[in-house]
C-alpha cells in the first residue's frame, strides 16, 4: 500500500512539468520574437522514425508496476535489482540494458522520454498510422504533404541541403512541395559515380535544364551531391588512416553528425529505421529486440558524440507509429498496441526526466482492455520542441500543424 | 572515316533534322507508333531490339491477346536451359528447408559454429539463383504479362527475404505460389499463397495456436494476429474496410493451426502446408457478420472465400491494377468498371485486365507515358532496351538495393509503392543516370560471366548480403579496366525505342558527344516514364 502509493506520487512527480494551457494556447501566448528576425538560428531538429512500432514497454520499462510484470512472464525486463536488470531512471521507469551507451546523457541531462505518447486514430494498421503521424493530421487521408516539409517552408533562407533525408526514397514525413536533400546510406555513398564526371554531368545538365519535377530533382541531387562530396571528404580521409568506421546505424548516425557539423545550412533531417514489429520471439534482456536496441542506442550516442558543439543546438526525437499490447502474445512477442514512449535528446533538452501523465497498466486503465492508454499527442511533444526549440511563433505552428491546438504545454526545452 | 564514325554522322544528321522539322510524329512514327509503344511500355518490362516492329506488323489486337494467353507463346529455349542451370529453383519448399537450414547437430551435440557458417555460406546459393531466376525471366521471357503480373502480385503479397528460413523460400514461394495464378483466378491465388510456408512464416501465422488446445505448448502457446490483420488490410479487403478488431481476432482464430510442414510431420499440400488440428480453434465463430461452423481447416478456406468475394476486394485490387496500368490517381470510372468485372467473373485476373486494356482510359493519350518508372521497372526496361544477354547479375541486384528496391528485399508486408512520390528525388535522379550511364558504355560487364560467382558460387550472394555495394566499381579507372566491352549503339537503341524523344530531348542528345548518346537516351525523361 504505501509503496503503491509511492509510485503514484513518483508518478505525479514526473507529470508535473505539464501545464494544461487550453484550447487556444498558441493565441494566448506572445509571439517569439526571435522567431522574426531567426535567419541565423543555429538550431537543428533530428528525426528518427522507428517503422514496425518499436514495444516502448520494453524500452522505457514501468519496473515499479506489478501488471508489466504480470502480463509479461516471458518478455519482461527484470527489475534493476536483478540480473540483467532494466537500468533504474527515477525509481519508477527504467531503461532497456541493451540501451546502457544512453545512460551518460541520461545522466548529464539531455535525454528525456515522454510516455504514453501517440496519435489519437485509434487504427493498428502500421502503414496508416506511419502515414498519419508524418502528415501530422491523424485521421484526414487527404493531407498531400508531411508535416516536416511544411516545417522546412516556415524556415528562412533556404538552401539546397536545409532539409535532409537520409535514404533512397523521400519519406511521407518530408514530401511535399519544398525539395530536399536525399543522401543514400552505407559505407559506399561518396564513392565516384559516372553523373560526377565532368563531361557527363554536363550533357545531363543540358537534358534536365528545364522547371518540370524530374529536372528539379535533378538539379537538386547535382547540388546535394557536391555537398556530400565536399563534407564527407574529410571523412573519409580519416577512414583511410584506417580509423575503422562502425557498421549499420552507427556508421549512418557518424556520417550524419560529420555532414551537419560540416555544414551549417542543414536545419532538418530525417532518418527510418525498420525492423522493430515483434510478433515473435522478441526476447528479453537479450535477444532480437535487444540487438536492433544496441544498434540503435549505440547509434544515438555515436550521433550526440559527433555533433560535438553541435549537439547544444540539436533537438533529436525518436518516434514510432504505436506501441505494442501490454501482454506478451502466444509466440513470445507482442502485437499492434496504441500508446508509446518518444525519446528527446539534445543539448538544450532538460532531460533526465520522464514526462508525460502514465496511464497505469491495470486492466481497466488500458486503451481497449489490451494497450498502454495515450496521456500525450505526439503532436504535443514536436509543438513544444518547434515552439521552445526551433523558435516558430504561433502561425507557423499553425502552418506545421493546421488545424490543431495542443492540448497541453511539455516543458522540453 | 571508318564504318562507325559513317554511322554516327548519319545519326547526329538525323536528330539534327528531326529538331529542325515541325513534324516529328510524320517523320519518326507511323500512324500508330505511339500507341505501339504505349501499349509495349504497359504490357511488358519495355521494348526489346525488334519488339516496336513486330506489334507494328501483328497489330496491338493481337499483342494483347497473345499476351492474355501466355501458353500460347512459345518459350525459348535457351531460357529454359539457362533456367534449368540453377538447380536450386527447382526444389520443393521442404526440400529447401531440409538441404539447406542451419544443422541442428547429430546425437544430442550442437553443432559447431564452423558447420554453422559453412551452412550459411551454403544456403546462400539459395537466394542467389532466385534473384537470378527472376531477372533472366523478366528480361527474357516473351511471355512479358506474366512477368509483369509476377512481379505485381509478389508485390501484392508481399515476402520479405530477409526474415530467417523466408532466405531459402521466395523463389519457391513466387514459383509455387504466384507464377501460376499470375493471370488466373484471385481466391485461388489469395489460398496459394495463404498456404505457401513463406507466407506462413513472414506473417507468423505458423506459430499461430489456440490457447489451451492440445497441441498449445514450446513455441505454440497462444494467438498471433499477424497475418490475419494483413490479409484483410493489405491483400483483400484494404485498410479500414468493413472489418473490426474483433474480426482480426476471430480471423487469427480461424488461422490457428495453419502452418507448414517440419521434420517428423506429415504433409496435406505439396508446397508443404500442413494443418494442425491439435492447435486449432474447433468454436463455432462469426467473421465479418458472417456464421462459420467450428469445422477445422475449412474455415480458414471459407474465410478466403468472403474475403475473396468482398466488393472491397474487388475495389481495392482494381485500384491498384489501374495505378499499375494506367495513373498513379486512377480514373475512379476506371476502378468501379474493373470492380464491376472482378465481381461477375468471380475475380478473374485475366478477364479483368482484358477489360483493363480496352477500356477507353487506357486507350486515352493523356496516359500515355504518365507513370514514373520504380527503380525496378527502370532497371530492367534498360536492360531490355539494350538487348544485352545478362550473364552477372551481380551490378544488377547492386543497382536495385542502392536505388531502394532490392528484389525480394521489402521488409514490410505492404510490399513497394507503386506511384511517382515514392520513387522520383534527387538521390534517384542521380543514381540512375549513373547506372545509364554505366550500362550505355558497358561499363557494368553484364555481358561477361562473373569471374567470382564462377569461382566460388558464393561472391554473388556475398554481394546481396553485404551492405549497398555501388557496382560501378571499375567505371572510373578504364585504365585498369581490363575488360572488353562494347558501348551500346545509339542509333539502334533509338530504333529500339520507337524514336519517340520530344525535341529537347533530341537537341541534347544530339548537342553531346556520341560516345554519351545512348547514356542521355536511356536516361531521358522519356525513358524515366512508361
Amino acid at each position: 500500500m504505501n509503496r503503491r502509493k509511492f509510485l503514484q506520487q513518483v508518478g505525479i512527480a514526473s507529470t508535473s512539468a505539464i501545464a494544461l494551457i487550453g484550447t487556444h494556447g498558441w493565441a494566448a501566448r506572445g509571439t517569439s520574437l526571435n522567431s522574426l528576425n531567426s535567419g541565423s538560428n543555429p538550431k537543428r531538429l533530428v528525426v528518427i522514425f522507428l517503422r514496425g512500432a518499436v514495444d516502448g514497454l520494453n524500452v522505457v520499462v514501468p519496473h515499479g508496476d506489478t501488471a508489466y510484470y504480470e502480463a509479461r512472464p516471458k518478455i519482461a525486463i527484470p527489475r534493476p535489482s536483478e540480473n540483467s536488470g532494466a537500468l533504474d531512471l527515477d525509481g519508477h521507469f527504467g531503461l532497456h540494458p541493451a540501451l546502457a551507451s544512453l545512460m551518460p546523457l541520461w545522466q548529464q541531462g539531455s535525454l528525456a522520454f515522454v510516455d504514453a505518447c501517440g496519435s489519437p486514430n485509434p487504427t493498428r494498421s502500421h502503414f496508416e498510422a506511419q502515414d498519419y503521424m508524418e502528415s501530422g493530421t491523424p485521421g484526414v487521408e487527404s493531407t498531400p504533404d508531411g508535416w516536416m516539409n511544411r516545417l522546412l517552408a516556415t524556415l528562412p533562407n533556404h538552401t539546397p541541403v536545409q532539409a535532409v533525408n537520409f535514404g533512397d526514397t523521400t519519406p511521407r514525413i518530408l514530401s511535399g512541395r519544398m525539395s530536399v536533400a536525399s543522401f543514400p546510406l552505407g559505407h559506399n555513398s561518396a564513392s565516384p559515380l559516372p553523373l560526377d564526371k565532368p563531361q557527363v554531368g554536363t550533357a545531363f545538365d543540358r537534358l534536365y535544364s528545364g522547371n518540370d519535377a524530374l529536372s528539379l530533382a535533378y538539379q537538386e541531387g547535382r547540388k546535394a551531391r557536391k555537398t556530400l562530396l565536399t563534407d564527407l571528404d574529410a571523412e573519409m580521409q580519416a577512414a583511410n588512416n584506417g580509423a575503422p568506421l562502425p557498421i549499420g546505424f552507427a556508421s549512418d548516425a557518424q556520417k550524419l553528425a560529420q555532414l551537419m557539423v560540416k555544414d551549417p545550412s542543414i536545419d532538418l533531417a530525417f532518418l527510418a529505421l525498420g525492423g522493430w514489429d515483434t510478433h515473435v520471439n522478441q526476447g528479453s534482456s537479450q535477444g532480437q529486440l535487444a540487438g536492433r536496441l544496441k544498434a540503435l542506442g549505440d547509434g544515438l550516442a555515436t550521433l550526440a558524440q559527433g555533433l560535438g558543439p553541435v549537439y547544444r543546438d540539436t533537438a533529436i526525437v525518436v518516434m514510432s507509429e504505436f506501441g505494442r499490447t501490454v501482454h506478451e502474445n502466444g509466440d513470445g512477442g507482442t502485437d499492434h498496441g496504441h500508446g508509446n514512449a518518444m525519446w528527446i535528446l539534445g543539448g538544450s533538452i532538460k532531460g533526465g526526466k520522464i514526462y508525460g501523465e502514465w496511464p497505469g497498466l491495470a486492466n481497466n486503465q488500458l486503451y481497449q482492455g489490451r494497450d498502454l492508454a495515450i496521456s500525450t499527442d505526439f503532436r504535443d511533444v514536436i509543438i513544444s520542441l518547434l515552439e521552445c526549440h526551433l523558435q516558430l511563433d504561433d502561425a507557423k505552428l499553425h502552418r506545421v500543424f493546421p488545424d490543431y491546438n495542443p492540448s497541453q504545454k511539455v516543458s522540453l526545452v | 572515316m571508318n564504318l562507325k564514325s559513317k554511322v554516327l554522322l548519319v545519326f547526329l544528321l538525323l536528330w539534327l533534322g528531326l529538331f529542325n522539322s515541325d513534324c516529328i510524329a510524320s517523320v519518326a512514327s507511323a500512324p500508330n507508333s505511339q500507341q505501339v509503344l504505349h501499349v509495349i511500355d504497359r504490357l511488358s518490362f519495355g521494348p526489346r531490339p525488334g519488339d516496336v516492329e513486330r506489334v507494328e506488323s501483328i497489330g496491338i489486337e493481337r499483342y494483347i491477346q497473345e499476351q492474355l494467353s501466355p501458353d500460347s507463346i512459345p518459350y525459348p529455349a535457351d531460357l529454359t536451359n539457362q533456367l534449368n542451370s540453377l538447380e536450386t529453383i527447382k526444389l520443393t519448399s521442404e526440400q529447401l528447408l531440409a538441404e539447406y537450414s542451419p544443422p541442428r547437430g547429430m546425437g544430442g551435440q550442437k553443432p559447431s559454429k564452423e558447420e554453422i557458417k559453412a551452412c550459411r555460406l551454403r544456403s546462400r546459393i539459395v537466394l542467389a539463383q532466385a534473384v537470378q531466376a527472376r531477372l533472366r525471366q523478366n528480361i527474357e521471357s516473351p511471355r512479358q504479362l506474366q512477368e509483369v503480373m509476377t512481379d505485381f502480385w509478389y508485390n501484392h503479397f508481399n515476402v520479405y527475404a530477409g526474415k530467417g528460413a523466408d532466405r531459402l523460400l521466395v523463389g519457391a514461394y513466387e514459383a509455387e505460389a504466384i507464377r501460376p495464378y499470375a493471370l488466373g483466378h484471385f481466391r485461388a491465388l489469395l489460398e496459394a499463397t495463404a498456404k505457401h510456408p513463406a507466407m506462413l512464416f513472414y506473417l507468423d501465422n505458423w506459430q499461430n495456436t489456440a490457447p489451451g488446445s492440445p497441441g498449445a505448448h514450446g513455441k505454440f502457446q497462444g494467438l498471433n494476429e499477424n497475418y490475419a490483420r494483413e490479409v484483410m488490410e493489405l491483400h483483400t479487403l484494404g485498410v479500414n474496410n468493413g472489418y473490426t478488431q474483433q474480426d482480426v481476432i476471430t480471423l487469427a482464430r480461424i488461422f490457428t493451426g495453419w502452418t507448414f510442414h517440419r521434420l517428423g510431420q506429415q504433409m496435406t499440400d505439396d508446397t508443404g502446408f500442413y494443418f494442425d488440428p491439435n492447435r486449432h480453434d474447433f468454436s463455432d465463430k462469426v467473421f465479418l457478420g458472417q456464421k462459420i461452423k467450428g469445422s477445422g481447416i475449412e474455415e480458414g478456406e471459407q474465410a478466403l472465400d468472403i474475403l475473396a468475394r468482398s466488393p472491397a476486394t474487388a475495389r481495392h485490387i482494381s485500384y491498384e491494377l489501374a495505378q499499375h496500368f494506367v495513373a498513379d490517381e486512377p480514373p475512379p470510372d476506371l476502378v468501379e468498371h474493373l470492380t464491376q468485372k472482378f465481381l461477375v467473373t468471380d475475380g478473374d485476373i485475366r478477364e479483368v485486365l482484358n477489360t483493363l486494356f480496352h477500356s477507353p482510359e487506357f486507350a486515352d493519350p493523356k496516359y500515355y507515358s504518365a507513370k514514373f518508372k520504380t527503380p525496378y521497372q527502370y532497371v530492367v526496361s534498360a536492360i531490355r532496351a539494350t538487348g544485352i544477354e545478362v550473364n552477372n547479375f551481380r551490378p544488377v541486384y547492386g543497382m536495385l538495393q542502392q536505388l531502394g528496391m532490392p528484389l525480394y528485399g521489402c521488409l514490410t508486408p505492404d510490399g513497394y509503392k507503386d506511384t511517382q512520390d515514392a520513387w522520383l528525388n534527387p538521390a534517384a535522379m542521380t543514381l540512375r543516370l549513373s547506372f545509364a550511364t554505366a550500362l550505355a558504355d558497358d561499363r557494368l560487364h553484364l555481358n561477361q560471366p562473373d569471374q567470382a560467382t564462377i569461382a566460388t558460387s558464393t561472391s554473388f550472394t556475398t554481394a546481396l548480403a553485404s551492405n549497398r555495394q555501388l557496382p560501378f566499381g571499375t567505371m572510373e579507372s578504364p585504365q585498369i579496366d581490363n575488360l572488353s566491352h562494347q558501348p551500346v549503339d545509339p542509333l539502334q537503341l533509338a530504333s529500339t525505342l520507337g524514336n519517340q524523344f520530344s525535341p529537347e530531348t533530341q537537341r541534347a542528345i544530339a548537342e553531346s558527344p556520341p560516345q554519351l548518346q545512348a547514356a542521355l537516351m536511356l536516361g531521358s525523361p522519356e525513358f524515366m516514364h512508361y
